[in-house]
């Protein structure tokens, strides 16, 4: 019959009409401002950079390698060396970025920056609401615009933070260990008795 | 499917034809057929239909960039100073390069075989750039050859329609050849580097101030 | 020289300037017109409805991509592949990859290669969920069909999203393996999608199949022969339509394709009808391949040991390498210098390769089948102009 498929389509959209209304599978969508869908955890948008403790210039985990710099594809992060050092959050002197630029107008969000990251300093952020007035300064943000505090990775990434805090937790035990061992040999050869000055400077 | 045995059966099959076989020294081992352009037609068509492998589709086209590039090698050669024999470096210089380059990837869809690589080259990259069209042969080398020839430069000759596919009409270089330097146009882009920005303002300065 | 071809017009360029055929009106459909599904501009003539000239014209996204990726290196090349076909980001990952890891000869661990299957074919069941909306769509079905379609591709999007971190632009796979390995609990989230996607498909199929309305206007629309198909190159479910038993997965079995029994759909007319089919068809044959790639997934590494991913640099060669893409047969084509940065990257773009019959199959019908024949043939612009 002449029609038949056209009828058998519409009590297609008639179920899914009224189904909307009992079965969550047919209705996906919420009402965005007021509604938000749950956060997945592996969402990225831009890089940020991750500091330790509270002060967020002394903290910076960034020591200015510029890996990210050359492997960055549309070229949109931009470093300046420090020329000198300074403590980190460990207290162990290290360069730091002078200054760290990430054009968000460029950036393509591929997170490359992250993969190459040796010292994980620098994470994806979720943080997408970021329009602003000025298309050019405002979306050029710089070294305290993208510091932002490890409890607030943790508080975003929960599974990827956890992990990189354990890495490296283990290697600051690691290097403290070591530390100490130094410390402990120095010491040991200052209570031992006196050397001639040959032997002396091997030990240091 | 050996590459040897085509290249036999080709010569067998088309007179004064002159084919090379450029050897891919990759894992990938794709090694390839070098055409020369005079006989390039002849030996497509015998490919298509004439040869034991009928390669019935053509999958990709492309042209590539051989600027001329000066290599020296060092070789040590045995000779006669002041009557002693003695171990002499010598450097030789050796041109490469110099043309475009043409690259068809064969493959047969009858018999599943594939790719056969030929290649053509023109004699330089200025105005000698004429290549014989494939497109008569196979349909599919109709826009990749329109986009060798709006990108790279090469003149397909026999192509039933040769124009700028992705640039437009009245460009008037090349954009994909080696030596292309890009316009200084753009607009103000807002980036922390130093140079982007440098040449951004000296255009804009020459135009007229920003 | 004989042409196996049917075509029947005279491939001349320029605009008709013939003063006698002022009759002909010249139709500009695009840059910006909602059926060109981007930035697409075909130039027509028309003689009272019927096409007499089409001409394609391209360009209008073009931004270089084979020269960017000259200047970048191997692994920079990644998120660039994303944006060919933004609709299939995971395949043109497959693509890249494969070219590399057959440039470099590249072993990729078992587990890696299951993930690519599964995120590949989840990746072709979006995509030809979301074209057989789209060309409801175009055909005048406004918004039902394509949103029924849409709803189901967010499922999938929020497994990517949960996979690999981002919706489309996933730059998930690496020369040598993947990116990260699936998360706790998302390969029982992919089977719960999987598992419901039939259901969809059932849907979809009543919704429409047997509609007067839609067999009216695609049966016999656009045709193409299958001589015509194998020597205009197309590929993908456009050469199947027309009957062209080509499929890369059962051709080349590249990855570990050859492990997974799956049937190819073939068309018989070649028309829009058979390419609207041959795609619901295929997503069946996906979920088959998916059902037994979730089965025997083994636990294992998820990248290559042997492979430097930062500063790679492949002894100097050349590599072809080419997956089916949802849409055809994605290509890349590299030669390598033995530096970090690719001399020559080519794509080879199943969705301009595929428009080169656009004018043959458009000649003699109405302007109205242009707009679905232009649809059944699944192009997206970032991947016909790159």
């Amino acid at each position: 019959m002449l029609g038949q498929g056209i009828l058998k389509g519409l009590a297609e959209t008639a179920r899914n009409f009224f189904g909307s209304y009992i079965n969550k599978d047919r209705l996906t969508t919420v009402q965005f401002p007021e509604e938000r869908l749950p956060q997945i955890e592996a969402t990225r948008d831009f890089p940020f950079l991750v500091y330790d403790g509270t002060d967020w210039d002394q903290g910076m985990r960034c020591v200015s390698c510029q890996i990210c710099e050359k492997e960055c594809p549309p070229k949109c992060i931009y470093i300046v060396k420090s020329a000198d050092k300074k403590p980190d959050a460990t207290g162990k002197p290290q360069f730091y970025p002078a200054r760290f630029d990430i054009d968000i107008s460029v950036c393509m969000s591929c997170q490359i920056c992250v993969e190459v990251c040796p010292f994980d300093a620098i994470k994806m952020d979720v943080d997408f609401e970021l329009s602003t007035t000025d298309r050019f300064g405002g979306l050029l943000l710089n070294k305290q615009q993208l510091a932002k505090s490890n409890e607030y990775y943790n508080k975003i990434h929960p599974t990827e933070a956890a992990a990189v805090d354990a890495a490296l937790a283990d290697e600051r035990a690691k290097a403290d260990a070591k530390l100490r061992q130094a410390a402990e040999a120095k010491a040991a050869a200052a209570a031992a008795p006196p050397t001639p000055p040959a032997e002396k400077t091997v030990v240091q | 499917m050996n590459l040897e045995a085509i290249k036999s059966e080709i010569e067998a099959n088309v007179p004064g034809c002159r084919l090379e076989i450029i050897p891919n020294t990759s894992p990938s081992a794709q090694h390839s057929l070098l055409v020369d352009s005079a006989h390039a037609f002849t030996v497509a068509s015998f490919l298509r239909d004439g040869a034991s492998v009928r390669l019935d589709y053509c999958s990709n086209v492309t042209g590539i960039d051989w600027p001329l590039k000066e290599i020296s090698t060092k070789t040590k050669v045995k000779k006669l100073v002041d009557g002693v024999e003695k171990d002499v470096d010598e450097i030789v210089k050796t041109q490469t390069g110099g043309y475009l380059e043409a690259v068809y990837h064969l493959y047969s869809m009858e018999q599943r075989q594939g790719p056969v690589i030929l290649r053509m080259r023109t004699e330089d990259r200025t105005d000698r750039v004429h290549l014989p069209s494939l497109t008569p042969l196979w349909r599919s080398a109709d826009f990749q050859e329109r986009e060798a020839f709006d990108l790279f430069g090469i003149i397909f000759d026999g192509h039933p329609d040769l124009r700028r596919l992705l640039m437009w009409e009245g460009f008037v270089d090349h954009p994909m050849r080696r030596d292309y330097v890009d316009p200084d146009d753009y607009e103000y882009e807002p980036t922390a580097h130093d140079e982007v920005l440098k040449r951004a303002k000296e255009h804009q300065a020459a135009e007229g101030g920003l | 020289m004989s042409v196996l071809t049917e075509s029947t017009i005279a491939l001349s360029s320029g605009p008709v300037t013939d003063p006698g055929a002022s009759q002909l009106l010249e139709v500009s459909m695009g840059p910006q017109h909602p059926s060109t599904h981007g930035v697409f501009r075909m130039d027509v003539s028309l003689d009272g409805e019927q096409v007499v000239k089409l001409k394609p014209v391209f360009g209008y996204l073009h931004r270089n991509h084979e020269k960017i990726a000259e200047n970048e290196s191997y692994l920079g090349c990644m998120p660039y592949t994303d944006r060919l076909d933004y609709i299939c980001s995971i395949t043109n990952n497959w693509a890249y990859a494969l070219a590399v890891e057959t440039l470099a000869g590249i072993k990729v661990p078992e587990r890696a290669e299951y993930l690519r299957v599964i995120t590949g074919e989840l990746t072709r069941l979006q995509n030809h969920a979301s074209l057989v909306g789209f060309l409801m769509q175009d055909m005048g079905a406004s918004g039902t069909p394509l949103m029924y379609a849409f709803r189901e591709r967010e499922k999938i999007l929020d497994l990517f999203e949960a996979l690999t971190g981002a919706r489309m632009m996933c730059n998930y796979m690496r020369f040598g393996g993947c990116r990260v390995d699936a998360p706790a609990g998302w390969l029982q989230q992919a089977q719960k999608v999987i598992d419901a996607f039939p259901k969809f498909l059932d849907e979809f199929e009543s919704l429409l199949r047997t509609n007067e309305i839609l067999m009216a206007r695609t049966q016999g629309v656009g045709r193409v022969s299958k001589e015509l198909a194998i020597n205009a190159g197309l590929t993908g479910p456009m050469a199947r339509a027309s009957g062209v038993n080509y499929d890369l997965r059962k051709v080349d079995s590249y990855g570990i394709y050859d492990r997974f029994s799956f049937r190819v759909p073939l068309g018989e007319f070649g028309d829009v009808y058979d390419r609207y089919m041959i795609r619901l068809l295929e997503m069946r044959e996906s979920l088959e391949i998916l059902k037994q790639a979730m089965r025997e997934i083994p636990a294992g590494p998820i990248m290559d040991p042997g492979t430097k991913i930062r500063g790679f640099r492949p002894k100097a060669g050349e590599a072809y390498g080419r997956i089916e893409a949802p849409k055809g047969e994605l290509g890349f084509y590299l030669i390598s210098d033995g530096t970090g940065n690719p001399y020559r990257f080519r794509v080879r773009p199943p969705s301009l390769i595929n428009l080169t019959v656009l004018e043959d199959m458009c000649l003699g019908r109405n302007v109205a089948d242009i707009v679905i024949i232009l649809g059944s043939v699944d192009i997206v612009l970032g991947e016909v102009d790159r």
